[in-house]
């Protein structure tokens, strides 16, 4: 789960991270209030959404008085900002923070994350940051200092110092450093998270560090005992679709395609978008109803499927071990009768209680088609697309 | 002899008493498995499926020489439930719950490292099928008939494939010595090298079919353990060639996110180590029926 830039900075300082001091705003008005209140004579505006790229996109200014900073948030508030890492609809900007300006004379990149190499938590950090962490990966890799923590023993004093030096700092920054890389850690640890990263954590004119930017995302499956983080969600900053679909149990990723998926097992459903793809159609989306699905979840699979306006043919897929082919099976045929389903349903079951499952979908006299193996369900559901007229 | 459970093997099952537990631990009764009992904290000296319940798994290995644990125990207090097998000796666990925290999966597998390498438990899963050694016995929430006695391997992380290929064995006339599902965490217990290492050991297994997916190290690490240690060939599939970047497939660990994660990077880096790649779910069976007859020609050439 992702929360915005604010809500990390906040979270971050509380550990003992510097920060910028700022202020949030939710309208114009209060965007020239937060710049009045905070002082000085220049100030960064940045529109809060959860992605990256915003600068690129035309979400962040530097300005130079309270009245530039309401007219720059008046273009931000409702917008869609549409960055390299959003889909082309880009992420509806709410709220905006607006920070005293900092002056930066060297900007460092600085990242927590889960190792799955290692299974331990990862430092990489690099004296040069500013850019994402893939293009620095790209265009400087030698640049980049990776360190794994021992979860036991915690991050270590000697190793957080060895960073510091590593990445060239000197003085009274190191020790900076060290209380910033313990800080992180913390918070990475005590509030489960799975990434924070800082980019850039400046050296400002003065030589102190400082956090520029902080992104964290949290562990949902942690979740259950992080009550404070878990209010963070932004619904707003989610598609609708998928976190609908996520409140019903149901796991929903939208894609381009045409061929809705209805499919138990995240492997299996990976595996019947391949094969869709190979049968020469295209996936509209990936679901999986989870285990021990009942004719409930399976009516709103196909809701949410349907939702999709693209979506021409629906492919259900189930090779039932916790899940019974019965209950799907009931599921597919009260579908079809309560949504009044117009679109050509393919079914292919398998596994747990497969006879009765079959005996219901042929008996339902309803015009579903069936498939008794994966290759078949994925060419009759190929084959099932209308016609587009040319 | 099958990898991990045969005949023998004494089973008990953490969380017998819930709904899940009940459910699958009856169906492992059904089919044969020697299950002798069941823990559930609070409930010791209760009988449950005709078995005696025990309220830690320490009083359940000593009374009933347990060396297998099935782990039905919800996300928040598995990581625990599964240091308590470890530290009662228990050999194998197997957990199927889906949804433990990261962090508490660090911390476990820290734990495991404590034991020295005799009394050190292996852990399957988090968020598996389970194993299966067909007609011997099984742990976790596979359809158990699905499966055919024989001589073949399969490690997967996802359940549904692992199905998906046994069933595709069934109707070439294949059969499987042990099915492992190894899970779709990004943290587990056991990798695909660790299962590989033991299918190349078992007498009974001639070759291994390999269900990967996207997102983590773990195929690419096995492929390089298949082409510098073993001599059993494996067959593989990876799952998610039509996945997007960057975007969780359902499993927590089905996210490309590092260089080498993809089902396209993983396809050559397996077909660089010499590994058979079948080119789509549906031909699992088939290339390994395929690769099998041309062993067997081989051999008599």
């Amino acid at each position: 789960m992702d929360i915005h830039e604010y809500q990390a900075k906040e979270i971050l300082s509380r550990f003992g991270v510097p920060v910028p001091r700022g202020g949030l705003a939710y309208s114009p008005e209060q965007a020239g209030y937060r710049a009045r209140e905070l002082g000085g004579s220049a100030w960064v505006v940045k529109a809060q959404i959860h992605s990256g790229g915003r600068g690129a996109a035309g979400g962040v200014k530097l300005c130079r008085t309270p009245d530039e900073v309401q007219a720059f948030a008046g273009t931000l508030f409702g917008r869609q900002l549409v960055t390299k890492q959003t889909d082309a609809k880009g992420k509806g900007v709410y709220r905006v923070w607006v920070e005293a300006a900092s002056e930066i004379a060297q900007e460092l990149y600085l990242g927590f994350v889960l190792d799955r190499q290692s299974e331990r938590i990862m430092i990489v950090a690099s004296a040069h940051g500013g850019m994402e962490i893939e293009d620095l990966a790209e265009s400087d890799p030698n640049s980049l200092r990776r360190m794994t923590i021992d979860p036991a023993v915690g991050l270590s004093e000697f190793q957080a110092r060895e960073l510091a030096f590593q990445l060239g700092l000197k003085g009274g920054q190191v020790a900076q450093m060290v209380s910033t890389l313990r800080a992180c850690y913390r918070a990475y640890r005590d509030l489960d998270a799975v990434m924070v990263e800082i980019n850039p954590l400046v050296i400002t004119g003065t030589g102190d560090l400082v956090a520029l930017d902080a992104k964290m995302s949290f562990d949902t499956n942690a979740l259950f005992r992080r009550p404070e983080i878990a209010e963070l969600r932004d619904r707003s900053q989610e598609d609708p679709r998928e976190s609908t679909a996520g409140d019903h149990g149901l796991s929903y990723v939208g894609l381009d395609g045409d061929i809705g998926c209805i499919i138990n097992g995240a492997g299996l459903a990976m595996a019947t978008m391949d094969m869709i793809k190979l049968a020469g159609g295209e996936p509209a989306n990936f679901l999986d109803i989870g285990g021990g699905a009942s004719p409930e979840r399976v009516v709103r699979a196909f809701r949410t499927v349907l939702a999709d306006g693209n979506v021409s043919v629906i492919l259900v897929n189930i090779f039932a071990g916790i899940n019974r082919c019965d209950w799907v099976a009931e599921g597919v045929v009260q579908a079809y009768r309560e949504v009044g389903l117009t679109i050509p349903v393919v079914v292919r079951l398998a596994g747990t209680n497969v006879d009765e499952g079959r005996a219901i979908i042929a008996g339902s006299g309803l015009p579903l088609i069936s498939a008794d193996t994966l290759a078949e369900a994925a060419s009759a559901a190929v084959a099932a697309r209308p016609r587009k007229a040319a | 002899m099958a990898i991990l459970i045969t005949q023998q093997t004494r089973v008990i099952v953490q969380g017998m008493s819930g709904r899940i537990g009940s459910f699958h631990a009856a169906d492992m009764i059904k089919y044969g498995t020697n299950v002798v009992g069941g823990v559930t904290p609070g409930r010791g000296g209760e009988t449950h499926l005709g078995l005696p319940l025990f309220n830690t798994v320490r009083e359940a290995v000593a009374a009933t020489g347990a060396e297998a644990s099935l782990v039905f125990v919800p996300p928040p207090f598995a990581a625990d439930a599964i240091m308590e097998a470890a530290d009662a000796g228990i050999k194998t666990a197997v957990c199927v719950t889906d949804g433990i925290p990261s962090q508490d999966m660090m911390k476990l597998k820290r734990f495991l490292r404590r034991y020295p390498a005799e009394r050190k438990m292996r852990l399957i899963g988090p968020n598996c099928a389970g194993i299966i050694s067909p007609g011997q016995g099984f742990m976790g929430i596979m359809p158990p008939h699905i499966y055919q006695a024989g001589r073949i391997g399969i490690i997967g992380r996802s359940g549904t494939l692992g199905y998906e290929a046994a069933s595709q064995f069934k109707a070439l006339g294949l059969g499987v010595s042990t099915s492992v599902g190894i899970g779709g965490d990004p943290i587990n217990g056991s990798s695909f090298r660790d299962i590989l290492e033991l299918f190349e050991a078992d007498p009974e297994t001639d070759a291994v079919m390999m269900i990967g997916e996207i997102g983590g190290p773990q195929e690419a690490e096995a492929a390089i353990y298949a082409r510098d240690h073993m001599k059993k060939p494996v067959v593989a599939y990876i799952a998610g060639l039509s996945a997007p970047k960057g975007r969780k497939m359902g499993h927590a660990g089905a996210i490309v996110s590092a260089f080498g994660e993809s089902a396209q990077e993983k396809v050559v880096l397996l077909e660089a180590a010499g590994i058979t790649v079948a080119p789509n779910p549906s031909s699992m069976g088939e290339t390994m029926a395929r690769l099998l007859a041309s062993r067997a020609m081989g051999a008599v050439a």
